[in-house]
């Protein structure tokens, strides 16, 4: 995954922190950030993760003229393959998530994003038969190279779906 | 309002509440903003019966910003300098999640001050759905 260009802006920023029900104003409100230590409206701690609205070929949104794998008039808009059953649907479940900030981005930054593939690693699970785990790092640099944070993702594909008890 | 190391010890411990019968309708906000449309979390004809879970859960990350937003509350805007978390069980529509940062740890670097943190976060049966860690700047 690369992402050539990601616009930091204030309104995805609001939606963003709405969606994870934080109203705090220095998310949306300009006049009131500029009275706070960062001095402006910041992205939340979490807020990287929507990168992939700016990743053009990321799999997890319907793409115009492209199979989707959702429900339409049948379950699943993509005829039965030998993807197997679980875990799925979506190319497996996300184990971990971590972030480290070298520094806090704002409207009008613009970052890019190289992602690496890090360790894989199998485990035997008790609710959901094999478990292999897959991590990627990726560094996401502003408009002048910077890096501004590592976000180091780990997924995980399962061999059925989870037992939820 | 940030932190002061002075007032800080291991072990104190600070919780909010992310989120009272999580709606569906949060975890398809969530989906619009992040980007990520997986139809497990959202698409309930198709979580059910094609990937076989009992209903649509939400998005990890969904309980990560949540997360998120009780660490940024405890320590303040742009302070933190870590915060990674494992996602332990699965949230689900329905759900009430409270969360909890407790202090592991206070030090010194460069100059400036830092707590380490653990976090962790429940739901309404006390089953962990995350646990993780964060560091943030306080000061000295």
């Amino acid at each position: 995954m690369a992402i050539d260009k990601f616009p930091v802006e204030g309104s995805h920023i609001m939606m963003f922190a709405r969606s994870v029900g934080d109203d705090n104003q220095i998310y949306h409100d300009d006049e009131y950030a500029k009275g706070t230590e960062p001095g402006s409206v910041i992205a939340p701690p979490t807020f990287a993760q929507s990168s992939a609205q700016f990743d053009p070929d990321y799999f997890l949104r319907p793409k115009t003229g492209q199979d989707w794998f959702g429900s339409g008039k049948e379950p699943t808009g993509v005829k039965k393959s030998s993807s197997g059953g679980g875990g799925g649907g979506g190319g497996g479940l996300h184990a971990e998530q971590h972030y480290e900030y070298h520094r806090h981005i704002k409207p009008g930054d613009v970052l890019t994003g190289t992602t690496k593939p890090g360790k894989t690693w199998e485990k035997e699970g008790k609710r959901s038969g094999k478990l292999v785990f897959t991590e990627s790092v990726t560094e996401y640099r502003d408009q002048n190279g910077e890096l501004a944070i590592t976000a180091t993702g780990v997924g995980v594909r399962t061999e059925r779906p989870v037992d939820s008890k | 309002m940030a932190l002061n190391a002075s007032e800080l010890k291991v072990g104190d411990t600070y919780t909010e509440r992310l989120v009272e019968d999580l709606k569906r309708t949060q975890i398809v906000q969530y989906a619009g903003a992040s980007g990520d449309y997986n139809p497990l979390h959202t698409d309930e004809v198709f979580t059910t019966q094609v990937a076989g879970y009992p209903s649509v859960f939400a998005h990890g990350m969904l309980t990560m910003g949540m997360t998120g937003r009780m660490l940024t509350n405890h320590v303040g805007d742009g302070r933190l300098s870590k915060f990674g978390v494992r996602f332990t069980s699965q949230v689900w529509p329905g759900d009430t999640l409270d969360s909890t940062a407790t202090v592991e740890g206070l030090r010194e670097e460069g100059g400036e001050h830092f707590v380490d943190l653990s976090v962790e976060t429940v739901n309404q049966d006390g089953v962990k759905v995350l646990t993780g860690y964060a560091a943030a700047k306080v000061d000295g």
